[in-house]
C-alpha cells in the first residue's frame, strides 16, 4: 500500500464531558472511497467534524500526508485540500446558489474544479444560480453543498450523511454523480445510513460504534451478518 | 418656511447620525456584537484628526487619509486582541467589555487632551453655504449627507457584490461552515470591524468640523447611532440612513419648538418607533 | 445516609460572623469619625445598587445601563415630595420607591422588546429622557439643579451629629435589608424560576414558566430599590442637579465594574467587588482619572481571564459559599 493519505492515531473527541470517540486508529490511502456506517449517535459525525477541524484534537491525533493537522483549525485544515460536505447541506442563508458555490472557491486551491465544472455536473444548479440558495429543494441543496466542497478542489472530501432526508430519485442522481467526482484521484470518506448504497461505491467500510470501531474491512469481505452485528451491537 | 428650513436642516444632520450608526450596523450584521464603546471610538477619531490637523498642518479631510487607515489598524488590533475572545452565547462578556473600552478611551482623551472642548479647524468650508429656493445649506452639511450616501453605498457594495463582502455574510450566517470554506473568522471578524472604524474615523473628522468636541460626549453619540439602527431596522444599512434622517429631523423640529427638546425630541421619536414597530421601519428582509 | 442540604459550616460561620460585624458597624456612631462614616455610608449605598444591579444582570439576564434613571428619580422625588409635598424625608425616599416600581412597568413592555445588548443601550437612552425631562422642570432647578433646603434637612436630625447618625443608619439598614431581601428572593420559588430561566430559557418556558412576567418582576422590584437607594445617595449629598443624578459612570459604569470585578450572578461577588473598588478608589485617590483607566483595564482582564470574578476564584479554589443557594448532598457515614 502506498504512503496513506489520512491516519488517524488513537483519535478521542469530547462535547464538554461527553466522549464521543475513543481511541480511534484509522488509515486510509491515496484514491480510495471508504465509506462509515453506524447507527445514530456512533460517533459518524463527530470523526467528520475532528478530521475537517471543527473539534480540536491533539496534533498527532491527526496526520494527512504526513502533516500533523490534529489542532489546526478548520479553516486551516480546508485550505490544505479537505472538504466536507456537512450533514443537513448547511448552505449559506444569505448567499445565493452561485455566490454559495464561489465561497467554497475562496479557499484558493488550483484544480479542476471550477464553476462551469460544477454546473456541468448539476446543470439544475445553473438555472437557478441567482435564487436564494434556501428556495432549493433539499436534493438541489445537497447539490450545492457538494459543489461548495469541489470548488475547494479538495484532495479528500468527506460526505456527512450524504443521503439524509432525500428522495430516492435524488439520491441516485447524487450517487451516479459520484464516481465522476471519485475518478479524478480524489479521495473520499462517506457517511452513510444506507448501508447497501455505502457499499456500492466504497472499497473499504468502517462500521462505528458507541465511538469505537466495531468493524472493518474490504467492502467485498465483510457479510451482511458481520455489518448487522457490528451495527447493532449483537453477536450474530 | 422656518419648518421646511428646520425639516431640511434635520435631514442633512441625520447624514452625520448614519455615519454614527453605519459601523455600529456593520459589526452588528458580522458577528452580532454590540460596541458600547462605539461613540467613544468616534470621539477617538476626531481627537486623532485634531493632532493630525495641528501636527502636519493638514486640512482634516486631509487627515482622513490617515486617521482612516490608523483607526481601521486599531479595530483589526482591538478584535483579534481583545473582542475576539468575547463572542460566544453570552451577551455579557461581550457588552462589558466594550463597556470597561469605553470608560478607558474616555479618561485615556482626558489625560491627553484635557476636558477643554476642541474643534477640527474646516477652514472656508463651514461657513460656505448655498441657496436652494429660500433655503440656506451649509456646504459642510450637505457633504456630509453625501458622505453618508457614499459610505452606505459603499459598505452596501461591499456586502453584496465582493468577495469580502460574501466572506462577512457567510461566517454571520454560519461561523463553523465559513471556517470550512477556508474562511478564518478571527481575521474576517478583525477586517470588519476595521472597515466599521475606517467608517468612524469619516465620522468622527465630519462631526468635529461640524461642532465641538470633548472627551465625555461619546456615550451621546453611541445612543443617536444606536437609535438610528433600531429606527431604521436591524441589518438594513439604507434603513439606517433613513433612521439617521428621521432622529435628525425629529431633533430640529424638537429644537424648533424649544432649544431645550432637542435632544429629547430625537429620544421620543426612537420609543415611538419602538413602541409602534419594534423591528424598525424597515426591517431586513431575508430572501 | 446523606442529606441534602443548602447551609455549610462556612455560610454558619460566615451568618454568626455576620451578625457581629454588623453590630459593630451599627455601632459606628459611637466609635467612627465623621468622615469614615461617610465613607461607610457610601460603601453601603454603592453595595445596594451593585446587590441589585446584579440580581437583575447576573440572574434575570437583564444587563441594564440604565439604572441610573432610577438613581436619579428617587433622588428627584426626595427634593420634590419634600419641598412641594411637604412630606418627611424619609416617607419621600420611600414613595419615591413606590413611584419608581409604578413607572417602570410601562418602561418595561417597552424596553423588553430589545434583546441583549441592545436591550442595554435602550435603557440607557430611557435614562437620558428622564435626565433631559428633568432638566426642563424649571422648579426644581431645571439644568443647573438645586439644594435641599434646611429645614427638610433638619427633619433627619435637628442637630449635625445626629443627623448624620440618622443617615448613616438608613444606608446600613438599607443594605442590610436589600442583600437580605435578595437572598430571601433567590431561595424562595420565584429564585428558583429566575435560576432555571438563566439556566436554559427554552428549558424554564417548558416547565411553564412565564419568562416575561418574572424578568418584569424582577425589573420593577429592581428598579423600586434603586430608586429608594437613589433618594438616600441624595439624601447625603443634599444637592442635585440632572447631570448628577443620571450619571452613567457613577451609577452604572462603577456598579457594573464592581459586579464583574467581584464576580456576577453570586451574592458575595457585589460585597467583594464593592470592598475591591473602595480599595482601589482610596490607594489611586491621588491619580485622578489613571483610577478609572485602572478601572476599566481591571474589568477587562476580569471579564477575559475570570469571569466569575474574584469570588469566583475564591469559589473554586475554597468550595466555600457565604450565601448558601445551591444544594449540596451530605454523606454520613
Amino acid at each position: 500500500m502506498s504512503d496513506p493519505m489520512l491516519t488517524l492515531t488513537a483519535l478521542d473527541a469530547h462535547y464538554g464531558d461527553f466522549q464521543a470517540l475513543y481511541g480511534l486508529d484509522l488509515s486510509i490511502a491515496a484514491g480510495e472511497v471508504v465509506a462509515i456506517i453506524g447507527a445514530n449517535g456512533a460517533g459518524k459525525t463527530t470523526l467528520m467534524r475532528s478530521i475537517s477541524g471543527l473539534l480540536s484534537n491533539r496534533p498527532d491525533a491527526i496526520s494527512y500526508q504526513g502533516q500533523d493537522i490534529g489542532a489546526l483549525r478548520a479553516d486551516q485544515v480546508a485550505k490544505l485540500g479537505i472538504a466536507l460536505v456537512p450533514e443537513g447541506r448547511q448552505l449559506f442563508p444569505s448567499l445565493s446558489v452561485e455566490e454559495n458555490l464561489m465561497i467554497g472557491g475562496k479557499v484558493g486551491r488550483p484544480g479542476p474544479w471550477s464553476l462551469r465544472k460544477v454546473y456541468d455536473l448539476f446543470p439544475i444548479l445553473e438555472e437557478r444560480k441567482a435564487q436564494a440558495s434556501t428556495s432549493l429543494s433539499g436534493g438541489q441543496q445537497q447539490m450545492v453543498a457538494i459543489g461548495r466542497a469541489l470548488m475547494a478542489n479538495p484532495e479528500l472530501i468527506l460526505f456527512d450523511e450524504i443521503s439524509l432526508g432525500l428522495a430516492p430519485v435524488i439520491i441516485r442522481q447524487i450517487y451516479d454523480a459520484l464516481p465522476g467526482i471519485v475518478s479524478d484521484g480524489m479521495t473520499a470518506m462517506i457517511v452513510e445510513q444506507d448501508i447497501t448504497k455505502a457499499l456500492s461505491v466504497s472499497s473499504r467500510v468502517f462500521c462505528l460504534m458507541e465511538g469505537r470501531i466495531a468493524l472493518q474491512g474490504r467492502t467485498e469481505d465483510v457479510t451482511h451478518a458481520q455489518i448487522t452485528a457490528a451495527y447493532f451491537g449483537v453477536d450474530a | 418656511m422656518d419648518w421646511i428650513n428646520a425639516l431640511v436642516q434635520g435631514m442633512l444632520l441625520g447624514g452625520l447620525y448614519a455615519l454614527f450608526a453605519a459601523g455600529l450596523s456593520l459589526i452588528f450584521g458580522v458577528m452580532r456584537l454590540v460596541n458600547i464603546a462605539h461613540g467613544d471610538l468616534i470621539i477617538l477619531a476626531a481627537y486623532l484628526g485634531l493632532s493630525t490637523t495641528v501636527l502636519l498642518g493638514l486640512h482634516p479631510f486631509l487627515a482622513l487619509l490617515i486617521v482612516m487607515p490608523l483607526m481601521a489598524g486599531i479595530g483589526y488590533v482591538l478584535q483579534r486582541g481583545i473582542l475576539n475572545q468575547t463572542l460566544g452565547p453570552d451577551i455579557l462578556p461581550p457588552l462589558l467589555v466594550t463597556f470597561g473600552l469605553s470608560v478607558i478611551i474616555q479618561n485615556a482623551l482626558l489625560e491627553t487632551y484635557t476636558a477643554d472642548p476642541r474643534k477640527l479647524p474646516g477652514g472656508v468650508i463651514e461657513t460656505a453655504s448655498v441657496d436652494v429656493g429660500g433655503i440656506t445649506m451649509g456646504v459642510l452639511p450637505l457633504l456630509t449627507f453625501a458622505i453618508a450616501i457614499a459610505v452606505i453605498a459603499g459598505l452596501q457594495f461591499i456586502f453584496y457584490r465582493t468577495s469580502l463582502g460574501r466572506g462577512f455574510r457567510a461566517v454571520s450566517d454560519n461561523q463553523d461552515i465559513a471556517q470550512l470554506m477556508g474562511l478564518n473568522k478571527a481575521h474576517v471578524f478583525g477586517v470588519a470591524m476595521a472597515l466599521a472604524l475606517a467608517v468612524v474615523a469619516v465620522a468622527g473628522i465630519l462631526l468635529g468640523m461640524r461642532t465641538s468636541f470633548d472627551p465625555a460626549i461619546g456615550g451621546g453619540r453611541l445612543i443617536f447611532g444606536f437609535e438610528a439602527v433600531i429606527i431604521g431596522g436591524l441589518g438594513n444599512l439604507w434603513g439606517t440612513l433613513a433612521g439617521g434622517i428621521i432622529l435628525g429631523v425629529a431633533q430640529t423640529l424638537g429644537a424648533k419648538i424649544d432649544p431645550g427638546f432637542q435632544l429629547l425630541a430625537g429620544h421620543i421619536a426612537f420609543l415611538v418607533v419602538l413602541a409602534v414597530r419594534p423591528n424598525g421601519l424597515f426591517p431586513r428582509v431575508e430572501h | 445516609m446523606s442529606t441534602v442540604t443548602r447551609s455549610t459550616r462556612a455560610s454558619r460561620i460566615a451568618m454568626i460572623g455576620g451578625g457581629l460585624l454588623l453590630l459593630v458597624l451599627a455601632a459606628a456612631p459611637y466609635w467612627a469619625g465623621r468622615a469614615d462614616m461617610r465613607l461607610m455610608s457610601e460603601i453601603y449605598l454603592y453595595l445596594s445598587l451593585a446587590t441589585l444591579w446584579n440580581l437583575m444582570a447576573g440572574y434575570a439576564g437583564l444587563v441594564s445601563v440604565g439604572q441610573q434613571a432610577y438613581v436619579g428619580f428617587g433622588g428627584y422625588m426626595l427634593f420634590a415630595l419634600t419641598i412641594f409635598g411637604g412630606v418627611h424625608p424619609v416617607v419621600a425616599v420611600l414613595l419615591g420607591g413606590v413611584l419608581a416600581a409604578l413607572l417602570s412597568i410601562p418602561i418595561a413592555t417597552l424596553a423588553f422588546r430589545l434583546k441583549g445588548a441592545y436591550f442595554a443601550i435602550g435603557t440607557w437612552v430611557i435614562a437620558e429622557v428622564f435626565r433631559l425631562s428633568f432638566a426642563q422642570i424649571q422648579a426644581l432647578g431645571g439644568g443647573s439643579g438645586s439644594s435641599l433646603p434646611v429645614a427638610i434637612v433638619k427633619e433627619i436630625g435637628a442637630k449635625k451629629a445626629v443627623r448624620e447618625a440618622n443617615s448613616y443608619w438608613l444606608a446600613l439598614g438599607a443594605a442590610v435589608i436589600i442583600i437580605a431581601a435578595v437572598y430571601a428572593f433567590l431561595r424562595s420559588r420565584r429564585g428558583l424560576a429566575l435560576t432555571a430561566i438563566r439556566d436554559s430559557e427554552t428549558a424554564a418556558s417548558g416547565l411553564g414558566i412565564d419568562i416575561w412576567r418574572t424578568k418584569l418582576e424582577v425589573y420593577v422590584v429592581t428598579s423600586a430599590f434603586t430608586a429608594i437607594i437613589g433618594g438616600l445617595i441624595f439624601l447625603q449629598k443634599l444637592r442635585i442637579s440632572p447631570d448628577a443624578a443620571f450619571s452613567v459612570n457613577d451609577w452604572t459604569a462603577f456598579v457594573i465594574f464592581i459586579v464583574v470585578i467581584g464576580g456576577i450572578g453570586t451574592l458575595e461577588g457585589p460585597i467583594i467587588g464593592t470592598l475591591l473598588f473602595f480599595l482601589l478608589r482610596e490607594v489611586l485617590a491621588d491619580f485622578g482619572t489613571t483610577y478609572l483607566l485602572v478601572l476599566g483595564f481591571v474589568a477587562i482582564v476580569v471579564m477575559l481571564k475570570a469571569p466569575k470574578g474574584v469570588w469566583g476564584l475564591i469559589r473554586e479554589r475554597y468550595d466555600l459559599e457565604l450565601f448558601p443557594l445551591s444544594y449540596r448532598v451530605r454523606t454520613k457515614d
